[in-house]
């Protein structure tokens, strides 16, 4: 069943648009993550839905409109890029800040803030100031505050992105974790797509301030609707036009105007529908990272640790068609993302 | 939430200070000025600016000019290196004497040019320097009076520099000389700007020390004023300087904002060690060794002449405070008098905290749009006007907009306490902008998700922030509300009078004992605010007084 | 959802109404009125000289009913603008304090109501040439040059005797004088110099200035700072004071004054009362001039505000017997002179003092 239903949604800042026309749909329970590059209006698309921006267009809540709601009164807890957490008060004072303004009964309060600070892997943390934790600590903190307030909504900006890249990997697990088990319906923001596959189950992929794709993500990884969303999803490279066609037809794929490939999509093997010259090869701690030319162009490939490939030598090329996404349109910018 | 939503809440807040303001500002100085515009019964703007043209009045703006540029030059050459000194260096008794420079800010004009007086006058311990009355000791005094100003804005800006951009000057080869001239300064311009400014608008209105260190030789924009408002009942020259004055104090305003656009230092929050005073400190050692004396100074020669009775050492002028004074020039003892000081001084330091409070909120709440930018910042501004506008023509002013129905308030006891909140409150405003402003909105925000109203999360988020430099702010309007006189002295009832009124009376009788009793109020007022200011210095706030 | 919290709100809202309601009322530490609520107010607005012994107003409260509301501030000057500025819409019932050189001003202005008030024997001589009952002369005094007699003779000077003397040589730097334009003892000693010399005026205060003359805002600067038997013992030894200033540097135990007043160098001051127009309370008003006039007051007049009475016969302290002397015969300027020039001769004076 909906629960959140936005519609026709536009916050500008004097006169220049941050959020345009933006709809989204989610289903109680769920975790929808918020895909776009930074700049693209995510964040303002989710301070918007906790009423913090004055924004035009219709924010719904199991169809009760919230525009005369204000922040306090919707039951939506956010959760800070940085936590924001009080620093006057203790890690306790601060889970149990939401339990004290709703006046629930002193020991119920104390159950309850031990209880979240188990969950967020913090217990015996409630005296500590936040001054004194490290990065990853702080946010813990803010997620079981958060999760204090037992909100109808969590809406979670950028949540893991101050940390750093282990750390990252290990709370979006956890987090996602933590999601489950509390049973709690979630917006997300990232920009990074793996913190969104790791931690939501529907995907809404923004740019411009316009969301260009949304749905289940299994869905919307399958099939992006435009070269740049492919990039964006963690897609290697998009190629269009013949080279498209020919990768397509080596994949057992349909014909299409373009066609975006994952690093991993094309594998060297001894005997392959594809073949071309090594140009570059780089050695991670799984796989090699070849770039090679073929009559479809220069395209990413893997080899494993064990094949002896360097630049010039000729190899063959399996085709993977699951690693692999046809496109509708062709790509205006075939430029590659970051690993 | 809606835009239109959010402008009403926020013009809720700014409605009381708003209403107060135009009350008691805005309608009184417009009244008095309004008069000179309009002359046998028609409008005359021409009039007006004619007066401009006199050689009397011409004479008078230069003075007031170069007085004040000489005088404003000089607190920053002597409260620079003391701002320095006394919150980055590690001296002993830096506390105090900090509260103790402090002091004659908030001392009544009349008093100060008695303690000048009794320093260079004839018989003074520097008589022979033959300063009586000439330009020299009114500089002098306008120094002694406003270089704790720029030790307390500058100070509180430099206390909280980050040190390390020097640091790494330093690692790249600069001296300490160019380290300062390169990184420091250029860090603390906003500042010290501010401090520039402020200092310039009270010297540009100080009356009581160019009258009393200047005699009637030289006249300012202010004396004129009021010769022309008390004396000669020409209106007309009185509005004119008015608007002179209010168009300078909004041109001194807006460069000010203009300076404190860039993100004020004392924002940061970085608390440097002390350092221990080296050989290079030398120089700003010894000019705040200048300043203390020229603040000491006038201070000993009032303490100790309050001490003098009949030629001996004596407390017999603090005895008689108890007494209305010989021959009854008071209609009560001078003790009543303290206390009655005290009780208004309470309430003007609400008003002003309340008042300012609402100020500091609007002026720093988030913007959405740059019109609001500016409606906040022109708000920011309107405060500080009462900064710049002569106590005659305030005070005259109530008395010809305040006495008709509906707005029967003259005689009200709340007047008083009222209009030294106004005085007080750019101050108070000042004091707390720094502070609210430095509070990321998003923790308000992270309240308002957690389900607090406005209200609980005021609580929460600002509160402990805000409560020091909200005491400290206080300390600051009670001083000043004890030390007001200007626009007290127009309101006061003879049976409820203020202690500067008192001291006044007293100075203005003959006699031994009466002059006696007020330099020991004068002390006893002294003593009050250094008590206070110790108090405010004691809660350590770094943006105390950063105008 | 949200009715108990939107109660919480309205209440947190009343409670800050409450604070300010509280704020505007002024229902504060000094809000409360300590003056007896039986007796009704009768408001005097004076100069900041004023000064009756508290005996003395505590009989007119008991004997008229009233309760005595002071309001003073400035000197004359500023009294008779505050004066006319708020005429018809007085801060006060009655008004003490305004004089011979600026009573003028005030009468033209409307500010007085007639009130004929019946004077006292010897008062009539001192009402204002043209005036039907308005103003009640209470109290006059002479500002007249004052000297240190030690000064001079521990320094072997001789004294100055004149307004011609003053400008000599011999005097230069030794006189403090309070402005004209900011106080009214110095527009009373300008008053004089013009009754002496007429449009030579001007000559005389350019010498006096250019021989060093301190010219200070007030009486008190002038006397108390600056003149060598002042409380704060200046430099100076010549002053602008008032005749009866003698009989208050007498040491104790000595039978001398140390100052003398120079009788030559005098104009006379007469202070006038009256009601004002448009007196929340003009029966009160009345009595309290028709009090000022009487015995008691007069009495009282010389020990608190260093003027004498005008009512014949009225006894002077023995101290004033003794050392405050009246000239016989001090300058004179028409009021009707100084109403039309009174603000030309300022001007004109500002100029010479402030070149």
């Amino acid at each position: 069943m909906t629960a959140l239903s936005v519609r026709g949604l536009c916050v500008s800042y004097d006169g220049t648009p941050a959020v345009a026309d933006a709809a989204l749909d989610l289903d109680e329970g769920r975790v929808l993550a918020v895909l776009g590059p930074s700049g693209c209006g995510k964040s303002t698309l989710l301070r918007a839905v906790a009423g913090l921006e004055p924004a035009t267009g219709t924010v719904c809540w199991h169809g009760e409109d919230l525009a005369a709601t204000p922040t306090h009164r919707r039951g939506f807890a956010l959760m800070f890029q940085d936590g924001q957490l009080f620093p006057s008060l203790t890690v306790a004072r601060n889970v149990g800040y939401p339990l004290r303004i709703r006046r629930t009964p002193r020991a119920e309060a104390g159950a309850r803030v031990a209880e979240l600070l188990d969950l967020v892997g913090l217990a015996g943390f409630g005296d500590r100031l936040p001054a004194t934790l490290s990065g990853g600590e702080r946010q813990r903190v803010a997620l079981a505050r958060a999760l204090a307030a037992s909100p109808r909504l969590l809406l979670l900006d950028e949540p893991l992105s101050a940390l750093d890249a282990g750390l990252r990997q290990r709370l979006a697990v956890d987090l996602r974790r933590i999601l489950l088990a509390a049973g709690t319906t979630a917006v997300m923001v990232t920009h990074d797509h793996e913190e969104a596959f790791a931690v939501a189950d529907d995907l809404a992929v923004m740019r411009a301030g316009r969301i260009v794709q949304s749905g289940p993500i299994a869905a919307v990884w399958r099939a992006p609707a435009d070269p740049e969303t492919a990039l964006f999803l963690g897609y290697a490279r998009v190629l269009d036009g013949p080279a498209a066609s020919r990768l397509l037809f080596a994949a057992g794929l349909p014909e299409a105007p373009a066609v975006a490939l994952r690093r991993s999509a094309l594998t060297v093997v001894a005997d392959g529908p594809l073949t071309g010259t090594v140009t570059e090869v780089r050695t991670t701690p799984g796989q090699l990272r070849l770039v090679v030319r073929t009559d479809a162009g220069d395209v990413d490939a893997v080899a494993s640790l064990d094949r002896r490939v360097g630049p010039g030598d000729a190899v063959d090329l399996a085709v993977d068609a699951t690693r692999m996404a046809a496109l509708a349109g062709p790509s205006e910018r075939a430029e590659r993302t970051l690993d | 939430m809606t835009q239109t939503r959010r402008l009403v809440a926020l013009a809720a807040t700014a409605v009381v200070p708003l209403v107060v303001l135009g009350l008691f500002f805005v309608l009184p100085v417009s009244g008095m000025v309004g008069r000179g515009f309009v002359h046998g019964g028609r409008l005359d703007v021409g009039g007006v600016a004619d007066v401009l043209a006199r050689p009397e009045i011409r004479r008078a703006v230069w003075f007031t000019v170069w007085t004040s540029t000489v005088a404003t030059v000089l607190a920053l050459v002597l409260g620079l290196p003391a701002a320095y000194v006394l919150h980055r260096v590690a001296i002993p008794g830096r506390t105090w004497l900090r509260a103790f420079l402090v002091v004659p800010f908030v001392l009544p004009t009349v008093v100060v040019g008695v303690a000048f007086e009794l320093l260079i006058g004839e018989g003074g311990p520097v008589a022979f320097l033959g300063l009586d009355g000439g330009p020299v000791a009114i500089v002098a005094g306008l120094v002694f009076f406003n270089a704790s100003v720029v030790i307390r804005v500058v100070g509180g800006a430099w206390e909280s520099l980050d040190p390390r951009p020097g640091e790494a000057a330093a690692a790249l080869g600069a001296s300490p000389r160019q380290v300062l001239r390169d990184v420091t300064l250029p860090t603390l311009r906003p500042a010290i700007v501010s401090a520039a400014t402020v200092v310039f608008l009270f010297c540009a209105t100080a009356f009581g020390i160019v009258l009393t260190l200047g005699g009637l030789r030289y006249s300012s924009v202010e004396t004129q004023i009021y010769l022309l408002t008390t004396n000669l009942l020409d209106l007309q020259g009185a509005a004119a300087l008015s608007i002179l004055q209010l168009l300078v104090v909004t041109a001194l305003l807006l460069a000010a904002a203009r300076a404190r656009r860039t993100p004020d230092a004392a924002v940061a929050h970085s608390q440097a060690r002390l350092r221990r005073p080296t050989g290079a400190d030398a120089p700003a050692l010894v000019a705040t060794f200048l300043l203390l004396v020229l603040v000491a100074g006038p201070i000993a020669s009032l303490v100790v002449a309050s001490l003098r009775n009949d030629g001996a050492w004596s407390l017999a002028n603090y005895r008689a405070l108890q007494t209305s004074g010989a021959h009854q020039a008071l209609l009560v003892p001078v003790t009543d008098a303290v206390v009655n000081s005290l009780r208004i001084a309470v309430d003007a330091t609400w008003m002003s905290l309340l008042l300012g409070l609402a100020v500091a909120t609007v002026v720093t709440r988030r913007s959405r749009t740059r019109s609001e930018r500016r409606l906040r910042a022109v708000l920011d501004g309107l405060f500080m006007l009462p900064l710049g506008v002569s106590a005659v023509t305030l005070g005259f002013g109530f008395l010809i907009t305040l006495g008709r129905p509906p707005l029967e308030l003259r005689d009200s006891p709340a007047l008083i306490p009222i209009a030294q909140a106004l005085v007080a409150l750019p101050l108070v405003v000042r004091v707390l902008v720094p502070v609210l402003g430095g509070i990321d909105d998003r923790l308000r925000q992270a309240a308002a998700t957690l389900g607090a109203s406005p209200t609980r999360a005021l609580l929460v988020v600002d509160l402990p922030v805000i409560w020091k430099p909200l005491l400290a702010a206080a300390g600051f309007a009670f001083a000043c509300s004890l030390g007001e006189f200007g626009a007290t002295s127009f309101l006061v009832r003879d049976d409820r009078p203020t202690l500067p009124v008192v001291i006044f009376r007293l100075i203005s009788h003959p006699g031994d004992l009466d002059y006696g009793m007020a330099l020991a109020a004068s002390v006893i007022l002294g003593a009050t605010t250094a008590a206070v200011m110790l108090v405010v210095e004691r809660l350590r706030v770094p943006s105390v007084g950063t105008f | 959802m949200g009715s108990p919290r939107a109660r919480r709100r309205t209440s947190a809202r009343a409670g800050a109404g409450a604070v300010l309601a509280l704020a505007l009322a002024g229902c504060s530490l000094v809000g409360s009125d300590n003056s007896p609520e039986a007796a009704k107010d009768v408001v005097l607005v004076t100069h900041d000289s004023f000064v009756l012994p508290k005996t003395v107003i505590a009989q007119f409260e008991r004997e008229s009913g009233y309760h005595l509301v002071v309001h003073a501030s400035g000197d004359g000057g500023t009294l008779t603008n505050k004066l006319v500025l708020t005429q018809g819409d007085p801060t006060g019932d009655v008004a003490f304090g305004v004089d011979n050189t600026f009573a003028s001003r005030a009468l033209d202005a409307g500010v007085f109501a007639a009130s004929d008030v019946p004077l006292p024997a010897g008062a009539q001589k001192y009402v204002l040439p043209g005036d039907d009952g308005r103003l009640a002369p209470i109290d006059n005094g002479n500002v007249c040059v004052n000297i240190d007699t030690v000064w001079f003779s521990d320094h072997h000077v001789a004294p100055p005797r004149s307004l011609d003397d003053l400008v000599k040589p011999a005097y230069n730097g030794l006189i403090a004088v309070p402005g004209a334009t900011t106080s009214s003892t110095g527009l009373a000693f300008l008053l004089a110099t013009i009754g002496k010399y007429g449009d030579g005026w001007v000559d005389w205060w350019s010498k006096l200035v250019a021989g060093g003359a301190t010219i200070t805002d007030g009486w008190t600067q002038a006397y108390e700072t600056d003149f060598t038997q002042g409380g704060g013992h200046g430099k100076d030894p010549i002053v602008v004071s008032y005749d009866s200033s003698p009989a208050f540097t007498v040491p104790k135990g000595s039978h001398a004054s140390t100052t003398k007043a120079l009788l030559d160098t005098c104009f006379q001051q007469v202070e006038y009362a009256g009601v004002l127009a448009g007196a929340a309370d003009p029966e009160g008003a009345k009595a309290f001039v028709q009090f000022l006039l009487g015995p008691s007051v007069q009495k009282a007049l010389p020990d608190a505000m260093y003027v004498f009475p005008v009512r014949s016969g009225t006894p002077l302290p023995p101290a004033w017997a003794k050392y405050a002397v009246q000239p016989s015969h001090p300058y004179d300027v028409s009021p009707a002179d100084i109403s039309a020039h009174r603000e030309a001769w300022l001007r004109q004076w500002s100029d010479i003092v402030s070149r």
